[in-house]
């Protein structure tokens, strides 16, 4: 009823229309204001509590990642010598002073020192930033090539059956062993000629988008395919619009809502492969730390302090869980037939 | 049917062998050393010479060509005279592993074993918990069990099994005291004691993998019984008085595994890829961990039999996840 009334002035016929209801009916659906798609897009994603949650979760892992050094200004290479040496090494999180008075805790350092004495809280940040810019550059890699892939065979009818058949092949390729084989193969080269820290980045990304791309073109060959029948793009082609213009103007803006969805997806699947890679020892190299690294070193004294293990592990599946909420609540967001409802 | 299953076996042979060729390139080109491990003590010529006894000379087609040789025509005869008895691989040169200088086929045997026993009990597990929770949480939907099951299922696809592993050593193993942490594979199995003591080191492995394959085989049986639970057969079925066990168990359910099924085909072959971190985890010493080791010591002719061997798996579970598909529903014939 209020919603009623608030459309009324805008009728010009108030008193009338106060009086006769049903009549009000078919012109409030022309006096509403006109919505973008992107507004109806939010409003449906605010409705999945989980997908809030998760992109609020991720946004704040991202944040504390990169901008907490500014905060937390302590280096997490910095090795203390001499006495500080075993003064601050192996120390326990705060925390753990509330279950053994005898516990080695300090305010200095909240979450602990490893073995060597390196801050706990500056290395999961500094390994966090590792493993969402792994995760990141690799799932951008991944989408640029399937949608590529994607498009031209969906576009273009004779590279449809050798690209399609090539997607078949890779996915038909047991990629883990492949990449475990090739970041072992190809690690020196790169890291000739990039430094060591550059070229395993440059090689892990590579290795991960390289793979990972066969679900997107998939994807968007079928949108691809259904799109180009439809009349505007008839419309477009009509008044001589060139295929180039054809795809960036007209058919990609149309396929957006699937490569985002696989977008998040891929984010997902690349932290967790690239803390794979760490974990099994493939990955960067021992004192440069990712979460995979980390929680691989402290595997080996995991019964005396769990907590090495257990909280690169908790960022993993944290950060991974809600980008897959996020996924989650992008995907029915971006239904069309789902939005409504 | 039989025309489907052998044009597609057929296609199945190029497919393959390009697979190997594309593996074996990547090995060949890849700057990678074998002789890298040696000492630089050893004088040029005498690598050189440890170089062509491992069969490096030759040029690279030949080798390729050699390797197919060996894969496909000298281990199957050695399969058939290990079962008959006969001999028709007497004096042929088999795929040779560089660590230990013995046929890789014999090794790979000797590990497998290990892996079916623990990733196969793995999937038995994790496919009969998935059914039923997939069934009831499409039957009743948007219920606390359907939200819990979602949000464990979310849990079981982002929490990667080097974590949950490491989480599982620390509170069963550590904490309570109650599984060892290493899988002992010397271990036979004779009599009860030592049945339960084989069951009690594979609980924590087999609870590892089955919590992933769980997390997915559920959400997709969800999906697939909500797909028929709308359908017009379904109102027709309660229409006629059925009870509602017989509407959802027979009449939905049937129809409802044709997909899960041919998913739970082609997963077969991922659980040995995915084996490779559990194993590592708790030092089960199967094919994954087979091909770490080969890895890292730069063992070619064993990292590309492994490959291939996967690769093998994976087109074959294709190939009969697209039979059972065209078996299983009428209503898609291939011809």
């Amino acid at each position: 009823m209020t919603d009623k009334d608030r459309f009324v002035p805008d009728e010009g016929l108030a008193p009338a229309s106060t009086a006769v209801p049903a009549a009000a009916g078919p012109m409030e659906e022309f006096t509403k204001p006109p919505r973008s798609q992107w507004r109806e897009v939010w409003d449906q994603f605010k409705t999945h509590r989980g997908a809030l949650f998760g992109a609020f979760v991720f946004l704040f892992t991202i944040a504390t990642v990169f901008l907490g050094p500014l905060v937390w200004r302590v280096d997490p290479q910095f090795l203390p010598q001499g006495r500080d040496f075993i003064n601050l090494r192996d120390m326990r999180p705060i925390w753990m002073g509330l279950f053994d008075s005898g516990a080695k805790v300090s305010w200095a350092h909240p979450l602990g020192t490893d073995n060597l004495g390196r801050d706990t809280l500056a290395r999961l940040m500094m390994g966090g930033r590792v493993s969402i810019a792994v995760g990141l550059t690799a799932m951008l890699l991944a989408l640029l090539l399937g949608t590529l892939v994607g498009v031209m065979s969906g576009f273009i009818k004779k590279l449809d059956g050798p690209l399609m058949r090539l997607t078949d092949l890779f996915l038909a390729l047991p990629l883990l062993p492949l990449i475990l084989v090739a970041s072992l193969l190809f690690r020196e080269a790169l890291s000739a000629s990039f430094g060591p820290e550059g070229g395993i980045f440059i090689l892990i990304v590579v290795l991960i988008g390289v793979t990972s791309w066969m679900p997107t073109a998939r994807i968007v060959r079928g949108d691809v395919l259904a799109i180009k029948e439809r009349e505007f793009v008839l419309a477009a082609r009509s008044i001589g619009t060139t295929n180039t213009k054809l795809i960036t103007r007209h058919i990609l803006p149309n396929v957006m809502s699937p490569i985002m969805v696989s977008a998040t997806l891929g984010i997902a699947t690349a932290i967790i492969t690239e803390s794979a890679l760490s974990f099994l020892g493939f990955g960067f190299p021992p004192d440069f730390p990712t979460w995979g690294r980390l929680l691989n070193d402290g595997v080996d004294r995991v019964a005396s302090y769990p907590e090495r293990s257990i909280l690169p592990g908790v960022m993993i599946s944290l950060t991974v869980l809600s980008v897959n909420y996020l996924g989650d609540g992008l995907r029915d967001a971006l239904d069309p037939r789902i939005r409504g409802r | 049917m039989l025309t489907f299953t052998i044009r597609r076996l057929v296609l199945a042979v190029p497919t393959l062998l390009f697979i190997s060729l594309v593996i074996f390139l990547l090995l060949e080109l890849a700057p990678g050393d074998p002789m890298a491990q040696v000492p630089l003590t050893v004088p040029a010529e005498v690598k050189e010479q440890m170089r062509l006894a491992l069969g490096l000379g030759e040029p690279m087609h030949i080798r390729f060509w050699k390797w197919i040789v060996q894969f496909f025509w000298i281990e199957p005869q050695v399969l058939i005279d290990h079962y008959l008895g006969t001999s028709f691989s007497q004096g042929d040169l088999r795929v040779i592993s560089w660590q230990t200088r013995s046929p890789v086929m014999d090794i790979v045997v000797q590990r497998m074993p290990q892996t079916l026993w623990v990733v196969g009990t793995a999937y038995v597990v994790a496919i009969i918990i998935a059914l039923p929770i997939g069934i009831y949480s499409a039957y009743r939907q948007y219920s606390w069990f359907d939200q819990m099951g979602t949000f464990v299922s979310m849990v079981g696809f982002s929490v990667p099994p080097f974590f949950s592993g490491v989480l599982v050593i620390v509170i069963f193993s550590v904490q309570l005291g109650w599984f060892p942490s290493i899988y002992d594979t010397t271990l036979k199995v004779t009599d009860w004691e030592s049945f339960m003591k084989q069951l009690n080191q594979m609980i924590m492995p087999v609870m590892v993998l089955a919590l992933q394959i769980t997390a997915q085989l559920s959400r997709f049986m969800r999906a697939s019984m909500l797909d028929n639970l709308n359908q017009d057969y379904v109102r027709t079925a309660r229409a006629k008085g059925l009870s509602e066990y017989v509407v959802v168990m027979v009449h939905v359910l049937r129809n409802s595994m044709i997909p899960v099924i041919t998913v739970i085909a082609l997963g077969i072959p991922a659980i040995f890829g995915g084996a490779i971190i559990t194993e590592q985890v708790f030092k089960v010493n199967g094919i994954g961990q087979l091909l770490i080791t080969a890895i890292q010591a730069n063992d070619l002719p064993m990292v590309q039999t492994l490959t291939f061997i996967f690769a093998v798996l994976i087109v074959l579970f294709n190939l009969i996840a697209d039979v059972l598909y065209g078996i299983l529903d009428p209503r898609i014939r291939y011809d």
